[in-house]
């Protein structure tokens, strides 16, 4: 039992500096030089940013009207910043690694050693879902979700923005880890025993630890943010089965957080103890069971990927009957696939480790369930399908997006229900058919919603369209190289290679790969149509406005309101009849109230959530570098702080009934200059 | 099913909004808000214990030649704890029966009773951790002594967590009196107290009982 020789400590211990910790000059990455070039690179960018801040004066406006701020819409669109930012860095990395794969597989031996290339497709995975993924789709649920229910804010505000900023605390500490260190090379779930500090003594591990623990924290409390707003704050007369499906899907997917995160937070909280304390939970020595690592990570794993998917479920499901102009086919039927993919969801986990002996009947079960699990997504598409039947489908940009969506997504849930067959997996687990597969639904599914939604949402949020043509550039480049990267790689897959390799013996699969690096570049220019499309409309937003606040003949609240919605979202609280609640106004000739307005009761902005969350990435940054004075210091300021909060009672207050209306008379004239 | 004829025209949105009759009562709706937030915050609190209660399930068993549970637990000192903390959620039902009375000086006084009490658990558990240290019977001795501290230090944790919200709300009761928002603290505290309470039964039962007497 002595022998256990707590590596941690005694190994570590030697090199510990009392002030600086483990971190020394060789941290830095003087000896590599892609990641110093880039580095340097950074290091420019980022001063031209700041030095472009202070020199326009925006500081003060960015701290007091968006850092600050906890109106739902404005942290909404902060996620949004934030997922494409951390898209641009994780694409990076594909790019990285299809790039050095193509070379490697064609008889050279590629830019990337090993270790790099370890750490670049644990970054890689990381960021796309923890970082992309997950702030994007959080920020449609933050913004769309209380407009769709006639809400003026969520209900616990300061938690909101505290939440966000505890995503970009990870998110910081992610990109730290280029350049400072270095990053986990444990693949992005970090299996045991790899990830324990027998295999993984370096500070790569511990970024990817504190990075999700902390980015984690703000998940969970945005999902029971976002749970109780639904239950308790939705306009008069909405019953549930009168709320939108986006609401529905958000309602369904912050259920499936509070009820995941948290096996997340202590799977991570165990590994962390492991490494930091000596304790043996997932070690090989000493009674640890790596075996309960690999469950314990996907029972929060595979809801995550529902996480995921479902807000984009309810985005395709706004947009399809916009764009059809017809109710959604299957209301019913679609709120209910939902709830059983949010139940069913918590029971297939196991069939991420068919290969892991856990017996015949035990993958029986969990391949049984896993393709019983298509069924609802199966009624999903049809009701879609059925919606556009017979409908005046309008081929906007989003309605691309969408289709592109539907035939790409069940390919990848055909792949999927392949996958599930036990005795199938045992030949394709593990190999570059399953990355095919997954990438097929996050990006068919996931990504393709995202844009989706973003086209959609875009008028409302800033009050002009985006260039349709530069989007529909960003859709098709997106998903001819969607194809051409990925379907390679299915056959690459049945071939037998597996994934995470940087080397390769034999120059056959050149040429898949060569294609698979064709259709990454075609991704690449997707995403630059779409950071043009940006520009391009940000520069002709005067053409592009939208005076209406209801370019698409909308159906659902967030309509009812001008684009962009005052903060305070309505200036009276909506009553709500029937499904599609805006559409039901129209029909009715409903016309906007002029007068009468009320003071508004609205919370204060505070800087709470931005402290808290910079002290505790300080805290996370001295912990992964073992600088034990700072961390404690970071932790009790925290502490300390956060407790200051709870004795400031001042934290709403009305808007003046005269404001309102100065705000709602300008509304009245726009939209008689519109109707005009 | 919603034909609506024209003599009845649909009102689309509410001219009384009923959060802005006067301003004490403005808050019922948010505090309804904050209690269920609370509740579900509990319940994936309660997901982190189940998930240390079914590694412990698992590890429980893994002495790796080290202790096992005969040999470490003495039954007394638990139960004694187990009673502080238990009398601690009496308290606490007294407090918040002399809050609803409106009686600031009658909850104080119950609230220092219970943080009295849940102060001796900690010390409790802190002599019983010393002692099992004191014997070699660390963290890291053993998968099982790993998910024992870990469970049963979380647990700790919290309690420590609670008595300093105590200490808090104690300060902002003797501020500011029994007002709306303290109300809904001292509310939301009960919660959480009451609900460490349960956490620890699963605990005595699961590990002190158990792995003692099977």
């Amino acid at each position: 039992m002595a022998s256990s020789a707590h590596h941690g400590t005694s190994a570590s211990a030697l090199d510990v500096h009392p002030f600086w910790g483990k971190l020394s000059w060789d941290a830095f990455p003087f000896h590599e030089p892609i990641v110093l070039v880039t580095f340097i690179g950074v290091i420019l960018g980022g001063l031209a940013l700041v030095g472009a801040l202070t020199y326009f004066r925006l500081w003060g406006y960015l701290w007091k009207n968006w850092f600050t701020s906890i109106d739902h819409k404005k942290i909404g669109i902060m996620y949004m910043i934030l997922g494409l930012v951390m898209l641009l860095r994780g694409f990076a990395d594909a790019l990285l690694m299809r790039g050095h794969q193509a070379l490697a597989a064609s008889g050279g031996e590629g830019y990337l050693n090993a270790h790099h290339y370890d750490q670049i497709f644990t970054a890689h995975g990381v960021i796309m879902i923890f970082f992309v993924a997950m702030p994007f789709v959080t920020g449609f649920m933050n913004y769309v979700m209380p407009l769709q229910i006639g809400a003026r804010d969520v209900a616990f505000p300061f938690l909101n923005n505290f939440s966000f900023w505890l995503t970009v605390s990870g998110a910081i500490l992610i990109m730290i880890s280029l350049f400072v260190g270095e990053f986990s090379t444990a693949g992005w779930l970090a299996y045991a025993p790899f990830s324990g500090l027998d295999y993984s003594p370096s500070v790569g591990m511990d970024y990817y630890l504190w990075a999700l623990n902390i980015a984690g924290i703000g998940t969970t409390l945005s999902g029971i943010n976002l749970v109780v707003t639904i239950v308790k704050m939705r306009a008069p007369g909405m019953d549930y089965m009168k709320m939108p499906v986006f609401v529905w899907t958000t309602l369904c997917t912050n259920v499936l957080i509070v009820a995941t995160f948290p096996v997340l937070a202590a799977t991570l909280a165990l590994l962390t103890a492991d490494r930091y304390l000596g304790t043996h939970f997932f070690t090989n020595d000493l009674g640890g069971s790596p075996m309960m690592y690999v469950n314990l990570i996907w029972i929060w794993g595979h809801p995550e990927v529902y996480i995921l998917v479902l807000p984009v479920f309810g985005i395709f499901s706004e947009i399809v009957p916009t764009f059809t102009g017809k109710r959604l086919f299957g209301y019913t039927s679609m709120v209910y696939a939902t709830c059983v993919i949010m139940v069913l969801s918590y029971i297939v986990w196991l069939h991420h480790f068919f290969t892991m002996g856990a017996g015949a009947n035990v993958n029986a079960f969990f391949g049984i369930t896993t393709m019983i699990i298509s069924i609802p997504t199966g009624a999903k598409l049809f009701n879609w399908l059925f919606t556009m039947y017979k409908g005046r489908v309008r081929f906007d940009v989003p309605m691309l997006w969408v289709m592109g969506f539907m035939i790409t997504f069940v390919i990848g849930g055909m792949t999927g229900v392949l996958l599930a067959v036990p005795p199938a997996d045992y030949v394709l687990h593990n190999s570059l058919f399953l990355i095919a597969h997954f990438h097929n639904v996050i990006i068919g599914g996931v990504v393709f919603g995202i844009f989706a939604g973003i086209v959609y949402w875009w008028p409302k949020a800033f009050g002009f369209s985006l260039d349709p043509f530069w989007g529909k550039v960003s859709f098709w480049c997106w998903i001819i190289g969607f194809y051409l990267a990925f379907m390679p790689l299915y056959v690459l897959g049945l071939m037998g290679v597996t994934r995470r390799l940087s080397q390769f013996e034999d120059t056959f699969y050149s040429v898949y790969f060569i294609v698979a690096l064709v259709g990454a570049l075609f991704i690449a220019a997707g995403i630059g149509a779409f950071v043009l499309q940006i520009i391009v409309s940000i520069m002709r937003r005067k053409e592009l406005a939208d005076e209406t606040g209801d370019p698409w003949n909308g159906r659902t609240l967030e309509w009812a309101t001008s684009s962009p919605p005052p903060y305070y979202n309505f200036a009276f609280t909506p009553k709500v009849h029937e499904i599609d609640a805006f559409t039901h106004m129209k029909r009715e000739g409903y016309e906007r109230p002029t007068d009468g307005f009320m003071p508004i009761h609205m919370p204060h902005y505070t800087a709470t959530g931005v402290v808290l969350a910079g002290l505790l990435t300080v805290m996370g940054f001295a912990l992964i570098w073992h600088i034990w004075w700072l961390a404690a210091a970071s932790f009790v300021m925290a502490v300390v702080y956060g407790i200051g909060h709870t004795f400031n009672y001042n934290r709403d207050y009305y808007i003046p009934a005269a404001e309102v209306r100065e705000i709602e008379n300008q509304r009245t004239q726009q939209l008689a200059k519109a109707a005009d | 099913m919603t034909d609506t004829t024209v003599k009845e025209p649909v009102q689309f949105f509410v001219t009384e909004d009923p959060h802005h009759h006067d301003g004490d009562h403005g808050e019922h709706h948010h505090e309804t808000g904050t209690m269920l937030g609370f509740w579900i915050y509990l319940m994936s609190d309660c997901l982190i214990f189940g998930i240390l209660f079914a590694v412990y399930a698992v590890l429980g068993g893994n002495y790796a030649a080290g202790p096992a549970p005969v040999d470490l637990f003495e039954l007394d000192m638990i139960l004694v704890s187990t009673f502080m903390l238990l009398f601690s959620s009496i308290t606490y039902g007294f407090a918040v029966l002399r809050m609803d009375r409106n009686d600031l000086k009658g909850t104080l006084l119950w609230l220092v009773i219970t943080g009295g009490f849940g102060v001796a658990f900690l010390y409790l558990e802190v002599l019983e951790f010393s002692h099992l240290i004191h014997l070699g019977a660390t963290p890291q001795a053993s998968a099982f002594l790993s998910s024992f501290f870990f469970l049963v230090g979380t647990h700790g944790m919290h309690v420590l967590g609670g008595s300093i919200w105590l200490v808090v709300l104690l300060i902002q009761l003797s501020q500011r009196g029994l007002t709306h928002e303290n109300k809904r603290r001292v509310m939301c505290l009960s919660l959480f107290w009451h609900f460490l309470d349960l956490i620890w039964i699963g605990v005595f039962s699961l590990v002190y009982l158990t792995g003692v007497l099977l």
